[in-house]
């Protein structure tokens, strides 16, 4: 058996402890603010929504531009379980059901329409995510077209936390199995997967999966954030927003994908008064990214310390080489 | 049987704007398979210099619908050039993402100038209403068919009958053999751009004068349901488009007619399923080729 307590996870786990205690603290003296700690809880919710795109596009490579659908279920489960059991205990039935719903849409969803290829994958999933606003809208338990509003607010940073570590960790691990490679290989090259005998469609409807359920725990903490759902919040241009999150981090990296849902979250805070200027500046740094930088800020690589000393080993090396 | 021959006759006049949007769709796919998911706002930016043109240059509607089918063809070359160009070589993906950040971006700088709310658009005819032995058909339907039928007409014989049209249909084929035959591939992509542009302004003209407003919002779900058109026609195909549209238009209508409360409200996720069904079933569309798979 392995040894999981070795030096690298506990320095880890170590660290976690102390950027929750560090933030807990500036929370309890007021150093956050409540309007900080607003922008805090936006931040998480969507490095949740980030990562689970992440999966589906960055990892295996498909176009979805379906995630605010199944974000949307998950919050309107939370909130009509938040409607009758408003404690926490409520909440978290709310996300079980949420998964699990999200996860039986998503696979009727991805068998089909995951045969397709880039392009008519990307409108179908579009297609799917306006097919789940029209019912929602169109739904008596989900209140129609002004959806639910007073949902018990129950957020709080440790919750927060909890969910994003372990979003994180789920993520990480599942692009570091084996079936994360195989869904590597086939957003490198879908034919060659399939010669070497990876079941591409087996693959790609879990990785897809995955990101659905993740999406339904993110929709879930959001009701519970803001109070209200509609599932007019929950259109096309949020699907858009969570994938400007990855094709600005990298698509295929997940500290990429964190650090712009920080970059973004604090461009939102300067922007605040001014929503249009905002949506705008979304839309232009999706086209400057895609024409200067296509792969994103990070690319496919990783932001951690193992960057270094391979830095320093292969100068070294060069310089060998060159005397 | 005359309450659907009404439906019928909405159902067409609807389909008419469909098909006139998902001809650029189906065009710009045609030549460089780019899903061009800022059409629909080209639609809306249509209507928008429609109304402009007839509000404040006062120019009378006909002038005016030119005026805005020029001024869209011209938005559209200047995307063309400035976004998807320098995009040609790199993934598809890459082209698709960046379409939707100039769909966002059309719309919300609509919405920064014109305003978040509906703009109303001048009413230039009266509203007449043809009885023909009760089917009932109104001037501005007659209006939409006319206009349709007319810039069909004109867009088949540039696409079958000039030097244009062949170079566009040598392109759509085989990129790298136009080149060799002296195609100016290019000023061909251009123009195809500034055409199906065009269309979809003259589409956006059309349904401001029927709804008598516009909005910034106006061309997201035409925008979808034009590209399901394109798709169900067979998309690359012209006169899969025009097909295609008036069959989403048709079924959108008798879906809204007889569906009841039941299903009417379902009649936008109806469009859609049909998509998904589409792309299952048949993915080339009713009269698109059958693309074999190269390794």
């Amino acid at each position: 058996m392995k040894n999981y307590l070795n030096k690298r996870n506990l320095i880890t786990f170590a660290l976690l402890l102390v950027i929750f205690f560090v933030v807990q603290f500036l929370i309890k003296e007021k150093i956050i603010t409540s309007y900080m700690r607003s922008n805090l809880y936006w931040i998480g919710i969507y490095i949740m929504l980030g990562l689970s795109l992440n999966m589906i596009i960055g990892i295996t490579g498909q176009l979805s531009l379906g995630h605010a659908g199944f974000m949307s279920i998950g919050a309107f489960s939370a909130a009509v379980a938040l409607k009758s059991d408003p404690t926490l205990s409520g909440l978290f039935i709310g996300i079980g059901i949420g998964i699990l719903i999200s996860l039986i849409v998503s696979f009727i969803v991805a068998v089909p329409t995951l045969r397709l290829k880039g392009d008519y994958l990307a409108i179908a999933t579009l297609g799917v995510s306006e097919i789940i606003r029209i019912v929602l809208n169109n739904l008596s338990i989900t209140g129609g077209a002004s959806g639910i509003s007073n949902i018990k607010m129950l957020m709080s940073w440790p919750l927060l936390y909890v969910f994003v570590v372990l979003t994180i960790l789920l993520t990480h691990n599942f692009k570091n199995s084996a079936v994360g490679r195989a869904c590597i290989s086939i957003k490198e090259d879908e034919i060659a997967a399939e010669a070497m005998g990876i079941n591409t469609t087996y693959y790609k409807v879990i990785a897809f999966m995955f990101g659905a359920a993740i999406a339904a725990v993110a929709g879930a903490l959001f009701s519970t954030t803001y109070y209200i759902v509609k599932p007019d919040s929950f259109g096309v241009s949020t699907s858009i927003n969570i994938l400007i999150l990855v094709v600005f981090g990298g698509m295929g990296s997940l500290s990429g994908t964190i650090i712009a849902t920080f970059l973004i979250g604090l461009v939102n805070i300067v922007l605040q008064p001014y929503a249009e200027l905002r949506m705008i500046m979304y839309a232009l740094v999706l086209i400057v990214v895609m024409i200067f930088r296509p792969q994103g800020l990070f690319g496919s690589q990783e932001l951690s310390l193992k960057l270094l000393p391979n830095f320093k080993q292969n100068w070294f090396k060069r310089k060998e080489k060159s005397s | 049987m005359l309450e659907f021959l009404n439906q019928i006759i909405n159902g067409l006049s609807l389909g008419s704007i469909y098909a006139l949007v998902a001809l650029g769709y189906t065009m710009v796919y045609g030549i460089i398979r780019l899903i061009n998911f800022a059409h629909g706002e080209i639609y809306m930016f249509g209507a928008f210099a429609g109304m402009l043109a007839i509000t404040v240059l006062r120019l009378p509607f006909f002038f005016a619908l030119i005026f805005a089918m020029v001024v869209s063809a011209l938005l559209g070359v200047f995307i063309e050039r400035v976004a998807y160009k320098p995009l040609r070589k790199s993934s598809k993906t890459a082209a698709l993402i960046t379409a939707i950040g100039i769909s966002f971006l059309l719309q919300n700088l609509t919405a920064m100038i014109m305003g978040n709310n509906t703009s109303a658009f001048p009413q230039v005819f009266d509203k007449q209403v043809y009885d023909l032995g009760g089917v009932q058909i109104n001037s501005l339907q007659v209006l939409i068919f006319v206009v349709t039928i007319i810039l069909m007409f004109l867009l088949q014989f540039i696409v079958l009958k000039t030097k244009l049209g062949r170079a566009m249909r040598a392109v759509a084929v085989d990129k790298d053999a136009s080149v060799l035959m002296g195609v100016n591939v290019d000023n061909t992509i251009t123009i195809t751009f500034a055409i199906g542009s065009a269309l979809a302004a003259a589409a956006g003209v059309l349904i401001g004068l029927y709804h008598i407003r516009v909005v910034f919002w106006m061309g997201t779900a035409p925008g979808l349901k034009a590209f399901v058109a394109a798709v169900f026609g067979g998309i690359g195909s012209i006169p899969g488009a025009m097909i295609g549209g008036f069959a989403i238009g048709l079924m959108e209508a008798l879906v809204a007619g007889y569906g009841g409360t039941l299903i009417s409200p379902y009649r936008d996720a109806v469009v859609y399923m049909l998509l998904i069904f589409v792309l299952l079933v048949k993915p080339s569309g009713l009269l698109g080729k059958n693309v074999k798979e190269k390794v």
